[in-house]
């Protein structure tokens, strides 16, 4: 029989992530600290919109840009926490999750050979996205030192003649990394002095614990340059719904809609009847989630501070990013053996790049009992190797 | 802080100072002040548990009982409320808008007690025109808790 893959599907590497859910799932009493999902479950009222929807048998195909009612919250919303306006008519198109219009934004873009600067560590799906839309990719490796903030100094050092796009991934998964105004307004500078794009993930925006999240768009003379990219999943605990959204200057969301359209026709429709309900009357279960958020965060550093394991504090998502050079093992051979011998599951910071050698991802989107239990593990784990 | 502290520990009476302090990035000493002062002013009025009585051998009735009073000159429903709360088998009692005045539960051994306590103490008051009794036949939630609630945790256990 011919070979009837093409190369370049063959030469993505699988995800790291991948690997390592194949050795969890085989442990039966593992506890895990590696989910990049809310433990919430999606707010009542939400989820009893999705079943009013149901009953009232919206089970049909909306607009390809998704409702316009939902686009017009969309609009809001942003208007609301950015000051920023986007016209719902032709600037917002409703996905299937951030995920897709990571890819179709990348699609929508890029040329062959164009170079994509992607910041790591980072999450895992930009990459392959940007490599099977013919992208060239350059990784900049960010510098615990600096928080794992991009820099003007490292963006200007990797943009070239060939440079089209940033990618900006903030806040931060894996690292929980934020950007505040005067960092972006450093970075904004050698975009605009370079004139190359920005697709600015914000999926964690809602999820920020020091101020409130500030959007690259929001910057002057940054709006036309960027594609904004949501959702629902982390800001209203809704994954499995799998709806996201991007806003961006009209000209980028038509060619987007193309493919969206040929590729995925819309966004599930119960999902959106049930994201204008989040869009409407969600504020306050954020609000609630968020804070639930923050007090396990604080619960770790000041659980890594007393055992002593060196971590910057991250100020969003859902994740801390300890280091773990000083045992001198790899990212993989540590999370290996601290789920061999602790049974608590923990993602190698290598899965989100090679940068992320010597750090581990620990997510706390699990209940405070649940934490404790680890970091209690994690400790013992930590003295053991330390008198090894 | 006073509002998260309190979220908090209205769901967990029992967690320490000190945790406390590491969730809401304060010091011990802080938290410890604000406590001491929530309790003085009385806006934390007891640190209860809550129990599934149905689950133990302990058998207990409980029944909420609309009230209508009348009001007599220089005497407002508090007065009135008095006079019922201060039974020690009264668990609770509201003022309600609509169609009744008081709103009172009670726990009893049995419902020939409760019955009782209607007929010969609530009802004589002087104030008190009608009572209509409901026995409560199951408690599905109570204080924001599901009592037969187990949540288990149905996420892949790695994702990115």
């Amino acid at each position: 029989m011919r070979e009837f893959l093409s190369d370049k599907v063959q030469n993505i590497k699988p995800s790291g992530i991948r690997k390592f859910f194949d050795i969890v799932s085989e442990m039966k009493d593992a506890i895990s600290l590696g989910v990049g999902e809310p433990d919430f479950e999606t707010p009542w009222h939400i989820r009893d919109e999705g079943i009013y929807a149901f009953e009232k048998g919206r089970t049909f195909y909306t607009s390809n840009s998704g409702l316009l009612p939902l686009r017009q919250e969309i609009s809001n919303y942003i208007k609301r926490t950015q000051q920023v306006t986007y016209n719902p008519q032709n600037e917002i198109l409703v996905t299937v999750g951030g995920s897709e219009a990571i890819d179709i934004g990348l699609r929508a873009i890029i040329n062959d050979g164009d170079e994509v600067i992607i910041p790591q560590p980072s999450y895992v799906s930009y990459a392959p996205c940007s490599y099977l839309a013919g992208g060239k990719n350059v990784f900049i490796n960010l510098k615990s030192e600096n928080e794992f903030r991009l820099t003007a100094q490292e963006l200007e050092n990797a943009i070239t003649d060939k440079t089209k796009v940033l990618i900006l991934p903030y806040p931060n998964n894996p690292t929980g990394a934020i950007m505040e105004r005067k960092n972006l307004e450093e970075i904004a500078q050698v975009i605009k002095k370079h004139d190359i794009f920005v697709i600015s993930d914000e999926i964690y925006s809602e999820l920020t614990y020091k101020g409130t999240h500030v959007s690259i768009v929001s910057l002057d003379g940054m709006k036309e340059r960027t594609l904004l990219i949501n959702g629902f999943s982390k800001s209203y605990a809704m994954t499995g719904w799998r709806l996201g959204y991007c806003c961006g200057p009209d000209w980028l969301i038509k060619q987007m809609t193309k493919i969206h359209q040929y590729a995925i026709m819309c966004a599930p429709t119960i999902s959106q009847y049930a994201a204008i309900e989040a869009l409407k009357n969600g504020n306050e279960d954020v609000k609630i989630m968020r804070e639930s958020y923050n007090q396990r965060r604080r619960f770790l550093m000041d659980a890594f501070k007393k055992m002593g394991l060196e971590c910057f504090e991250p100020y969003g998502a859902f994740y801390v990013f300890p280091c773990i050079k000083e045992f001198g093992m790899t990212s993989e051979e540590f999370a290996t053996k601290f789920l061999q011998e602790e049974k608590v599951a923990a993602v190698p910071g290598t899965a989100f790049g090679d940068s992320g050698e010597g750090y581990l991802r620990i997510s706390y989107a699990y209940s405070l009992e649940k934490l404790k239990i680890a970091m209690e593990r994690l400790e013992r784990f930590v003295i053991n190797l330390r008198q090894s | 802080m006073r509002e998260q502290l309190l979220s908090i520990i209205e769901k967990n009476s029992r967690i320490g100072i000190s945790e406390l302090a590491v969730l809401l990035g304060r010091e011990e000493i802080e938290v410890a002040n604000e406590i001491k002062k929530l309790e003085e002013e009385r806006v934390i009025c007891g640190y209860h548990t809550l129990i599934d009585w149905e689950k133990t051998s302990i058998e207990k009735v409980s029944a909420i009982i609309e009230v209508r009073v009348t009001l007599q000159r220089g005497q407002g429903f508090d007065k009135i409320a008095q006079r019922i709360y201060n039974y020690p088998e009264v668990k609770s009692v509201y003022l309600i808008s609509g169609g009744f005045d008081l709103m009172v539960t009670l726990e009893e051994k049995t419902l020939k007690e409760i019955a009782a306590f209607v007929s010969d103490k609530l009802s004589t008051l002087d104030n008190v025109l009608s009572t209509g009794t409901h026995f409560v036949l199951k408690k599905y939630k109570d204080h924001g808790t599901i009592l037969d609630e187990v949540k288990e945790d149905v996420r892949e256990v790695v994702t990115p």
